[in-house]
């Protein structure tokens, strides 16, 4: 287990009038190298509960491990959680400041402390993981596309090593190419590096392809965490609770009720398109 | 009349150095021809940086034309004494809903631009009303915007544009921020808005699911319109859609790849529903 919560808590504002249970009773585990997506409505307590995972914010009470280490423990060196833990915000590329691709990079490393050939090596090497040529490096980073800028933003995250990465609606904005780039290049990281991946999305016809397990969040509670043909599968449940199933698992819901026999766990197109062709003897 | 006529518009983004010389000269507009009838509910659609916000700002004279021109309602958007009228006849909404909310209450929120246009109080309180019950929210009038979800946030800024009658409201990705359940919220009220009020929208979207509705789709890449048709008629064309970065629904692209494996469909399903109908007529 890389990261465990347990019966994680956050307050805001606690005491006072305003007090708001932004996350309650919060357990689970993430395995090193998974893919998970966190899934819920606006306002239920995703980026809360993110920013927890790398010590943004303290939780009121409930422990989290990473690595086995208590991260509230005394002595716990936060930072090195956070150059372990790399969060992506949303709209990253409102972040970038440097005058170039290259120096927006390079500025993460510098601040752990290494030496400068180590930081460029790694920037360098983060921007070809993201698929940013050398052409761009000395590009102002203001005159990229907004699928490139939030690459180069991905990569300045990248670029101090993590773990695991975090990333807060990495596709919200982007033309369904842009979307569909930055979604392939992460499952990339995921395969080829071993990154473990925490996505938050609202788009669930794109978690469906990716994850591993989907954690859904409702009102700051986390109230299913299972395969995305488990958690679909209660698509009832899941409009209740402001969210949706893929168009295609509608298909075969719809067609289960007009009396077709079909399996209905199809998420993706593939996997509805074969099991169409079944029911039509192709 | 139409209610938006674009004519030859061409607009240049140009860059100057420290001197004032110019370096560069970006054409984000490239003689777009686009005519808009009232009542209509059109679409348009494009990669990021094709231009279609730029578009949309002519629309309501943020922007003007650097060439050829752009008519609201029969107004010239490049005559000065047209601009405070042809703002009252086209609203906008934007992508994130917080920065376009300025009060604390819902009701003063939407009260906002009425107030500013010089109507009466009594007539302002009215079109409150009106406008709140017009986008399902009359019940939160007194809740402070901070307590809305993401889609409640964005009906109130379209009740905020309601309230100033504008005929035409054109839309910049309204739903790009938003949860599912926002998102379907945000236009089902854009759909009936369109049917009861007969305002005239326009959609700038990078959802596909969300223009099938629309009476016509234009497709826009590097500054030209490229496709324009019915919905069906453009998603009937699932390659080439692709090939300016876009898309089509899912449910679309599974009939496109049910019929690519030799299923006898109709072209252009749009629907869950049509997508059944066809299957049910194969079964038979």
């Amino acid at each position: 287990m890389q990261i465990i919560f347990d019966k994680v808590n956050y307050i805001y504002s606690g005491g006072t009038a305003f007090a708001r249970h932004a996350i309650k009773d919060i357990s689970f585990s993430i395995n090193k190298g998974e893919f998970i997506g966190l899934i819920g409505h606006t306002g239920s307590g995703k980026s809360t509960l993110i920013q927890h995972m790398n010590g943004l914010i303290k939780a009121t009470n409930g422990h989290i491990y990473f690595n086995g280490q208590d991260i509230y423990e005394k002595n716990y060196d936060l930072r090195k959680l956070r150059s372990k833990v790399g969060l992506v915000f949303q709209y990253p590329e409102h972040q970038l400041f440097e005058t170039t691709v290259f120096k927006d990079v390079v500025f993460g490393p510098t601040n752990l402390g290494l030496d400068k050939l180590e930081c460029e090596l790694r920037a360098y090497e983060a921007l070809k993981m993201v698929g940013i040529g050398d052409d761009l490096l000395d590009a102002s980073p203001f005159e990229l596309s907004g699928g490139q800028k939030r690459r180069v933003a991905i990569a300045g995250v990248l670029a101090m090593k993590p773990e695991v990465l975090i990333l807060d609606e990495p596709t919200a904005g982007l033309d369904p190419r842009g979307r569909d780039d930055i979604l392939e290049k992460i499952a990339e990281l995921h395969r080829d590096s071993g990154l473990t991946i925490i996505l938050v999305t609202h788009s669930m016809e794109d978690i469906a392809n990716y994850a591993d397990r989907l954690f859904v969040m409702n009102r700051g509670e986390l109230v299913m965490q299972d395969t995305a043909k488990v958690v679909f599968s209660h698509y009832k449940e899941l409009e209740q609770m402001h969210l949706a199933a893929p168009q295609v698992t509608y298909v075969m819901n719809v067609l289960k009720d007009k009396g077709y026999r079909v399996n209905t766990d199809a998420t993706t197109i593939d996997e509805a398109k074969e099991e169409i062709l079944k029911l039509l003897q192709y | 009349m139409e209610m938006i006529k674009v004519k030859n518009l061409t607009f240049e983004y140009i860059r100057r150095d420290e001197e004032g010389n110019v370096e560069s000269i970006n054409k984000a507009i490239d003689n777009v021809n686009l005519d808009v009838k009232k009542g209509d509910f059109i679409a348009i659609l494009g990669a990021n940086g094709s231009g279609k916000s730029t578009l949309a700002k002519h629309i309501n004279a943020i922007l003007y034309p650097t060439d050829g021109g752009v008519w609201v309602n029969g107004m010239n958007t490049a005559e000065e004494k047209n601009l405070w009228e042809i703002r009252q006849t086209a609203g906008m909404v934007f992508q994130n809903p917080d920065n376009q909310i300025i009060a604390t209450v819902v009701e003063e929120d939407v009260g906002f631009g009425p107030e500013n246009l010089g109507v009466p109080t009594q007539e302002i309180w009215e079109r409150v009303e009106k406008s709140l019950e017009a986008v399902g929210m009359l019940e939160f009038r007194n809740s402070s915007p901070n307590k809305l979800s993401g889609g409640q946030k964005q009906r109130v800024a379209i009740a905020g544009i309601m309230a100033m009658k504008p005929q035409c409201i054109v839309l910049d990705e309204p739903t790009a921020m938003l949860d599912p359940n926002g998102r379907k919220e945000v236009i089902a009220t854009v759909r009936e808005l369109n049917k009861k009020e007969n305002v005239t929208v326009i959609l700038i979207t990078h959802h596909m699911d969300e223009v099938i509705y629309a009476d016509k789709v234009f497709v826009m890449e590097r500054g030209q319109v490229k496709m324009e048709g019915t919905p069906r008629e453009i998603f009937t064309r699932v390659d080439e859609i692709k090939k300016y970065r876009l898309d089509a629904p899912q449910v679309t692209e599974l009939a496109y790849e049910l019929k690519k494996a030799g299923v006898n469909l109709p072209d252009g399903i749009l629907t869950v529903e049509e997508l059944i109908e066809a299957i049910k007529l194969i079964k038979k």
